[in-house]
């Protein structure tokens, strides 16, 4: 019971984490149709941005600058780069985040070289907050659960209570109509690009230290983002929260828990081949849930698209 | 008649010239490593320390063949075997003899087969094999063969020593393996579970598993998992982020025991750790930095990292590799490679890290002092990453694995 607890809080600093990813892109990718590939590049450069200004001036001015220096970044790109490939359809857009992705990594590579960095958590946070059954969870996490919680909140404020939200959504739909009304789109397009990329890079700031700041971060994390904006539905912030949650807590528990495909077929009425080692369904019978816990957000993802292709919360067709 | 003495005389010169050359000739070894791609960095700094210790143990002290340099010539094998054998048929080309590996069991594995079966081929053309660090058990058993010389202790023997460190200490009732879901990581599961239920009865494994190489995002479930499990000691194979991730994940978790690593150091991973890692993270391995075994290897290390302030003395078998070779060569005295092989077979050697190397004649692989150091910033004279934290050896096994089976059934030229 208690390990079950604490795995449903690692879980929810998990989904949270891909929370601030995915609303980032989940807003992007249903406002302009582009999916951005480079998105999660912007969660690496938020962490080694954060990572230099830590060595000169400390975690927490970090906190602060590193998020401001990529959403303006992505802004410029935004202005700059996609716009201009906009006009020329959805695939050279594709081409062109994609080509981003790679450019992104290599200039980090070269800059900061392929090793890990040594970028900690501040040592104000960098003790246990509290353990149960002798496993302690670190104030970090905790201070992570709230950043998110926060971001949350304010979206949601941003998104449903203000006039730019309202702006905003109905540019979501009616992009031609809202620029009819003397809206200018394509500063909203910019804005949300650039607060998208900006979140992507907090997110960033604040998991470099606890998931380590190395050139394949982006890699690693970003092809789950992708699973849970199409899980969660298109342009819906609660479908983003709800499916990043349910893919953490998937990850967390599917990596905690050994149980052998060996017992879970025999359960459902299978006999075990009397010669494990000859058997042609060898590696189905000996594998275990750790091993094929990384696929499973896949398996979830493509579930969805078969039985409710708009996603968990989503209210259009992909 | 003048004509006749002057070719006389000439011939007289040309004679001694190549006599001279004879006497001091120039050896080249062809170092084919990842100089590009994403373990560029280490073979970088494998081709530092090869350049290093070439001048330094030797070219500096007189060199071989009377006054003969060793040059090291980088080849790129972007760690992929394929290239390896590209790369390695360029520097047979070339006409270099010798050729030096280490990233990669996987490599290796390609290289000794080619260079067997060349030199089966080719009788007038041989080439030595001199592998400084791919570890794999088979490479010195089934697949073993007279060219090929391991210098790093294999995964077995170092399982082999660490497990006789453990079996002293009694507090270690519950231990949890751990690693990556590839060959490497199996080989060192197997080899902890047999070397634990031989040497350490009371011991019970509450662990073992594998986990998807380079695709875990967060390494905090595994660390629960150990923590419930009472574990009282991690081992690990694990290495680059994967092992950064699982070491942070556990000590976090609010892990106090030792965590035995393979590779846990140097290339970023030191600095990481940090105080964290304090006196939790150890690691098996050969070559004693820290304290410093004499004044030569102090000099010897200071000096590279006056050459090089960023990188450090990661594999320090390799002045090992360089100072046997070059023995090998004086005593063959010449580049026959059959006579240098010969010549390095059973070779004892004073390293300079301390204690003495021998090369195994029946498997040719390397038997040395094993030591476990612990990742701590206490009395350390040679740091890594410049961080202020290195390694410093807590205990010794001597000459490990000395008598060590070996299913080796090595052919020699007759």
């Amino acid at each position: 019971m208690e390990l079950v607890i604490i795995n449903l809080l690692d879980g929810l600093v998990m989904g949270l984490l891909l929370f601030m990813l995915s609303s980032g892109l989940t807003l992007i990718f249903s406002m302009m149709g582009v999916l951005n590939f480079a998105h999660a590049s912007f969660y690496m450069l938020g962490a080694y941005f954060g990572y230099q200004i830590s060595q000169y001036v400390g975690f927490w001015p970090g906190l602060i600058i590193a998020p401001v220096l990529v959403g303006c970044g992505g802004a410029l790109i935004e202005r700059y780069g996609l716009r201009r490939v906009h006009k020329f359809g959805h695939v050279p857009e594709l081409i062109f985040t994609f080509g981003l992705a790679l450019l992104i990594e290599e200039v980090v590579q070269f800059i900061w070289g392929k090793s890990q960095m040594a970028y900690d958590e501040p040592a104000v946070l960098n003790f246990a907050l509290f353990s149960i059954g002798g496993n302690e969870f670190p104030a970090y996490k905790v201070f992570m659960i709230f950043i998110a919680v926060g971001i949350f909140l304010v979206l949601l404020y941003i998104l449903t209570r203000t006039r730019v939200g309202l702006v905003i959504q109905a540019a979501l739909s009616y992009p031609d109509t809202v620029q009819n009304l003397g809206h200018n789109v394509p500063l909203v397009f910019m804005g949300v690009f650039g607060v998208g990329t900006a979140l992507a890079g907090l997110a960033g700031v604040i998991a470099g230290p606890s998931l380590g700041t190395f050139p394949g971060m982006a890699f690693l994390l970003g092809s789950i983002v992708f699973v849970t904006i199409v899980v969660g539905g298109l342009g819906s912030l609660w479908g983003a929260l709800l499916a990043s949650l349910l893919i953490g807590w998937l990850l967390t528990f599917a990596a905690s828990y050994n149980v052998h495909m060996s017992d879970v077929l025999t359960a459902i009425g299978f006999t075990p081949p009397e010669d494990m080692a000859e058997h042609f369904l060898r590696d189905l019978w000996t594998l275990t849930m750790p091993q094929i816990g990384p696929i499973l957000p896949y398996i979830l993802m493509v579930l969805i698209l078969i039985v409710r292709p708009r996603g968990l919360m989503g209210k259009r067709e992909v | 008649m003048r004509k006749t003495t002057s070719i006389l005389f000439a011939g007289l010169i040309a004679g001694v010239s190549v006599f001279g050359a004879a006497q001091a000739q120039d050896v080249k070894i062809a170092f084919i490593d990842p100089l590009s791609g994403p373990f560029a960095g280490t073979g970088t700094q494998g081709l530092a320390e090869w350049r290093y210790a070439a001048d330094q143990l030797v070219n500096s002290k007189g060199g071989v063949l009377g006054g003969g340099k060793l040059e090291i010539v980088p080849f790129d094998n972007k760690i992929s075997a394929k290239e390896s054998l590209i790369q390695l048929q360029v520097a047979i080309d070339q006409g270099i003899r010798i050729i030096a590996q280490g990233n990669s069991s996987g490599v290796a594995n390609a290289l000794t087969d080619a260079i067997e079966k060349h030199n089966k081929r080719n009788p007038d053309k041989h080439v030595l094999f001199i592998n400084y660090s791919a570890v794999d058990p088979a490479l010195t058993n089934d697949k073993c063969n007279f060219w090929h010389f391991r210098f790093d202790a294999n995964a077995d023997i170092k399982m082999d020593a660490l497990t006789d460190v453990m079996m002293k200490d009694a507090s270690l009732k519950k231990v949890y393996i751990i690693g990556q879901d590839y060959s490497f990581g199996k080989a060192v599961a197997a080899a902890a579970v047999a070397n634990i239920s031989k040497k350490m009865p009371n011991t019970t494994i509450v662990g073992n598993e594998l986990h998807p190489i380079g695709k875990v995002k967060d390494f905090t479930p595994y660390a629960r998992k150990i923590m419930a499990a009472g574990t009282d000691a991690v081992i690990t194979g694990n290495w680059g982020t994967d092992m950064v991730g699982l070491g942070k994940a556990v000590i976090q978790a609010g892990y106090k025991g030792p965590i035995y690593t393979y590779y846990a150091a140097t290339t970023g991973i030191t600095k990481t750790f940090g105080a964290e890692g304090k006196d939790v993270i150890r690691l098996v391995g050969e070559g004693q930095l820290n304290p410093p075994v004499s004044k030569r290897a102090a000099d010897y290390v200071s000096g590279y990292k006056a050459k090089h302030p960023d990188f450090d003395i990661t594999q320090p078998r390799i002045a090992n590799a360089v100072e046997m070779l070059a023995k090998g060569i004086n005593k063959a005295g010449g580049t026959d490679i059959v006579k240098i092989a010969t010549a390095l077979e059973g070779m004892q050697h004073a390293s300079i890290w301390g204690g003495n190397v021998t090369m195994r004649a029946k498997d040719h692989q390397a038997i040395q002092d094993i030591h476990i150091e612990v990742h701590t910033n206490d009395k350390i004279t040679f740091d890594f990453d410049n961080s202020s934290y290195g390694l410093y050896v807590e205990s010794t096994i001597k000459d490990a694995g000395m008598n060590s089976p070996t299913s080796c059934k090595m052919t020699r030229p007759s």
